[in-house]
């Protein structure tokens, strides 16, 4: 089903089968869903589209760009929008850590992993954990780009259609469009989670997540990443120890 | 360009790419400096999976803007339901979207 690149394809071929093979997965639909409303609230809140394009190129993660155009719209403080960024991007730290390793090998230079964690979002970690294992070290970091060049042209298409043509959407539209995200979010990572462990800190993360966020505890997002994801690491390391013994 | 065309790109880099960006690059330093990786990746995993569930539950439950005027209940209804549509239709992500999407717009219309 997967579009991968022959064992023996070079940079360039790799880098296509990648694009071909973003742009075969729901993953296209979804980013062109989402920044189809990104696209039409930059439009709504006065920012220009070479703007909107340039933001989805060097932020590329939906969440925080939803954030930084409604804040500088509404004139927040560039501190609280600053933090506020930096807050929904925490979880970029865990997904890059446990992403890079299955493309570096022991010669890969430092500057090649510089674009494959500049494109580490959401959508590109879930298909990378579940395609690169399947080919050849050598082949990863230009297939992991070539699915990112794919990703963020769709995303940079919605942007479009949203900036110019989705303006003024009915509201239940423009619910549809934000609800796309979560939704495909709760399916994809879960899709993905093939361990017991990993289930569980998904499970662990959806309880936690609220709980926190309705108790008004700072850095919620932080702390449930830490206590369900050491609490599922755990239950990890005592189901190892107890099939060793 | 004058200051006030410029303002808004130096804002998108200041406050927008550069506290986003920081993390990133921290992942890729904290990747540089690891021996032996196996144990950590598997942590950062389970951290990562977690942040993500806590994402979307916030997402679903202290929705924002448009999403925000549906009721709750509708939320987590058409969540839920496009959760066991993935799970009963060949495990098909496409076809779980589409029908929480489904159940949101409908719900959206009925009870607007």
């Amino acid at each position: 089903m997967a579009v991968l690149p022959s064992p023996e394809a070079g940079t360039t071929a790799t880098i296509l089968a990648g694009v071909r093979q973003a742009w075969s997965s729901v993953f296209v639909y979804v980013l062109i869903g989402t920044y189809v409303g990104v696209g039409a609230l930059a439009h709504d809140f006065g920012f220009s589209f070479v703007w909107l394009a340039l933001s989805t190129l060097i932020v590329w993660a939906a969440p925080a760009q939803v954030i930084l155009i409604s804040l500088l719209a509404t004139g927040a403080a560039m501190i609280e929008i600053a933090v506020a960024v930096t807050l929904t991007a925490v979880r970029l730290l865990p997904m890059v850590v446990s992403l890079l390793p299955l493309m570096r090998t022991r010669e890969t230079p430092t500057w090649r992993l510089l674009l494959p964690t500049h494109f580490t979002a959401i959508s590109m970690w879930v298909e990378c954990l579940r395609l690169l294992p399947s080919i050849p070290p050598a082949q990863r970091i230009a297939y992991a780009n070539g699915m990112s060049f794919g990703l963020i042209a769709a995303a940079q298409i919605g942007g479009f259609v949203g900036f110019y043509l989705a303006a003024r959407l009915p509201a239940v539209l423009a619910a549809a469009l934000l609800f796309i995200t979560p939704m495909s979010f709760l399916i994809s990572v879960l899709r993905n989670s093939r361990e017991t462990f990993e289930k569980l800190a998904f499970v662990l993360g959806l309880v936690i997540g609220p709980v926190l966020a309705y108790s008004a505890v700072n850095l919620d997002l932080m702390w449930t990443g830490l206590i369900g994801g050491l609490l599922a690491y755990g239950f990890h390391r005592l189901q190892r120890a107890r099939q060793a013994s | 360009m004058t200051w006030a065309e410029l303002a808004p790109y130096l804002a998108l880099v200041v406050v927008g790419f550069l506290p986003n960006e920081v993390w990133r690059m921290l992942g890729l330093v904290v990747v540089r400096g690891l021996r032996d990786d196996s144990e950590l990746i598997l942590l950062a995993r389970a951290i990562a999976t977690a942040i993500l569930a806590g994402v979307v539950a916030k997402l679903i439950f202290f929705s924002t803007g448009a999403l925000a005027a549906i009721p709750v209940w509708i939320r987590v209804g058409a969540a839920l339901g496009g959760f066991f549509a993935f799970i009963a239709i060949r495990r098909s992500m496409l076809a779980g979207v589409l029908v929480g999407e489904g159940l949101l717009i409908l719900g959206g219309l009925y009870f607007h």
